[in-house]
């Protein structure tokens, strides 16, 4: 579904690389964390997922598109293929929850009969049946992850990109995201997340690929966030 | 495509910009005025023109014994000038007016300046020879050949007014060009200044929007035709100046003129004539400096 093949991205601005060398492959279906610290290279990662950035060496397929050689037209549909979902949850305050997981579908010209039965469906698969006319101010974080999730999702991408999706959330609220990622993992969407949280790395026991100054420096089948913890 | 996503879109953007808007379609109904006013100028000249060439190139005026004596234009001296500007090269036609007839066209002129019409005697006035040339030649020769002629009171050369009044036409033209050229070029950047500020303001939806996979088409659309809306209200605008215009002044300046044949006063058909064209180079214009902005400063 995804790899990356000897990788390296640099910056003009920065001395060392933020990517240096990366190869990674993720199978369909897999349940990936991302970690490392801070600056560590996790968001150059995702970004060149998603061609927001391209590669400066290497080859990036997802879903067999050659990201880096894909022309700049073909770009929203590689972006239609991949959801993602953010530490700050990034909603439109002045619509209602149905009308920010729509507008993923309108932008994309999704006919009006389509949205109305898909919405609902989504709502409901993120547990926000019966919230649809809400506005996010009225909604907790996690509520409002739900319906960035419902964003993501409801276009039904094979893979989705979580950066940081707990960082601004209470550790209960954290597990509840958790066990709905999982439940969209299971529908056999890939999940790639970034994250620190150890405590949801070590519960979930899923594989990890850790980063270290643009470099991977692990890559467990079934890993925890500190090697000996 | 959505339309009813994208008109949404486009109203919200205006709203919420309302003053940047404004300014935007005031700017630019300014200068689009300016610019209907110019090209109403070049309209009315190229129309001056045409009927000025109907008109005589020279007028022979007769001096007074033969205008008392001859009104006919039967004895020597008249007859025999008449014939001779008949004959001489370049003259198309020649028409003889006596000084009857040339009262009455003044009097015909002298339409709405009750005035001059009050004071005008046909005994004033020269009885004249209306001289027509061939486009190649110059007035000024015939001047010089029966200047001194006998009979002969002044010989005016009315194509020299002609010039001067189309050069002072073109004058004002080429100014009002100039002006709605600097105020078209405020409208551009305030066009284009609002749709940074536009895009600016809406960054979260354009950053969705990208990361969705909207096409760069649909995220830029809105942006293009709020910049293209501004435009044609500015046009509308600058129509309607142009009638208060026509109405509140150049009726009345113009009045004095309209009895001479020369400028035939601004009319509906005029405006009528130009407001197409400003609406269309509202339109292409507000809709190429949207898409360069987008283009060039704003990452969508």
């Amino acid at each position: 579904m995804i790899r990356l093949e000897h990788v390296s991205k640099t910056y003009k601005t920065l001395a060392r690389p933020a990517l240096d060398d990366v190869s990674v492959s993720v199978d369909k279906g897999e349940f990936v964390f991302l970690i490392g610290p801070s600056g560590s290279g996790k968001s150059t990662f995702l970004q060149l997922l998603l061609r927001e950035e391209v590669p400066t060496r290497g080859r990036v397929i997802v879903a067999d598109w050659n990201v880096a050689k894909l022309p700049r037209r073909r770009v929203p549909k590689l972006r239609q293929r991949v959801g993602c979902v953010f530490q700050d949850f990034r909603l439109l305050n002045n619509k209602t929850v149905f009308e920010n997981v729509a507008f993923a579908l309108e932008v994309i010209g999704k006919p009006r009969h389509t949205i109305r039965k898909v919405v609902p469906e989504v709502l409901q698969l993120v547990g926000l049946d019966g919230k649809a006319d809400r506005m996010p101010a009225e909604l907790s974080g996690g509520e409002q992850q739900r319906v960035a999730i419902a964003r993501a999702f409801v276009n039904r991408p094979l893979v989705l990109m979580c950066d940081e999706p707990t960082g601004n959330l209470d550790p209960d609220t954290s597990q509840d995201i958790m066990l709905l990622l999982e439940r969209i993992n299971r529908t056999g969407t890939t999940l790639i997340m970034a994250t620190h949280d150890h405590s949801i790395v070590d519960s979930m026991r899923r594989r990890v690929v850790e980063l270290s100054e643009g470099r991977v420096i692990r890559d467990d089948a079934r890993g925890v966030y500190g090697v000996g913890r | 495509m959505r339309a009813s996503f994208v008109s949404t879109e486009v109203v919200n953007g205006l709203r919420r910009n309302v003053s940047m808007t404004i300014a935007m379609i005031l700017t630019t109904a300014i200068s689009l005025t300016l610019l209907g006013s110019g090209l109403v100028v070049v309209r009315k000249v190229d129309q001056a023109q045409d009927s000025l060439r109907q008109a005589a190139d020279v007028v022979v005026y007769l001096n007074d014994q033969v205008s008392a004596e001859d009104s006919a234009c039967q004895q020597q001296t008249c007859s025999g000038l008449r014939a001779e500007l008949e004959r001489a090269s370049g003259v198309r036609s020649v028409k003889y007016l006596s000084r009857q007839q040339v009262y009455e066209r003044a009097i015909e002129k002298f339409d709405n300046r009750p005035e001059l019409r009050e004071i005008a005697r046909p005994e004033a006035l020269p009885a004249a020879m209306w001289v027509e040339l061939s486009d190649t030649v110059d007035p000024a020769a015939i001047q010089r050949q029966f200047g001194d002629s006998p009979g002969v009171a002044n010989i005016d050369n009315q194509s020299d007014f002609v010039r001067s009044l189309v050069g002072k036409l073109n004058d004002v033209r080429d100014g009002t060009f100039l002006i709605a050229a600097l105020q078209a070029f405020a409208a551009l950047l305030l066009i284009s200044n609002t749709i940074q500020l536009s895009a600016f303001n809406r960054r979260t939806e354009t950053g969705i929007m990208r990361l969705v996979g909207a096409s760069r088409w649909y995220t830029q659309l809105p942006f293009l035709l709020e910049a293209m809306v501004s435009g044609i209200i500015g046009s509308l605008v600058a129509v309607g100046l142009l009638v208060v215009i026509k109405e509140a002044f150049l009726d009345g300046l113009m009045k004095p003129l309209s009895g001479t044949g020369l400028l035939t006063p601004v009319s509906y058909a005029d405006i009528a004539f130009v407001s197409p064209i400003l609406v269309l180079v509202a339109a292409v214009v507000s809709g190429l400096t949207g898409y360069l902005t987008l283009r060039l400063y704003v990452r969508i």
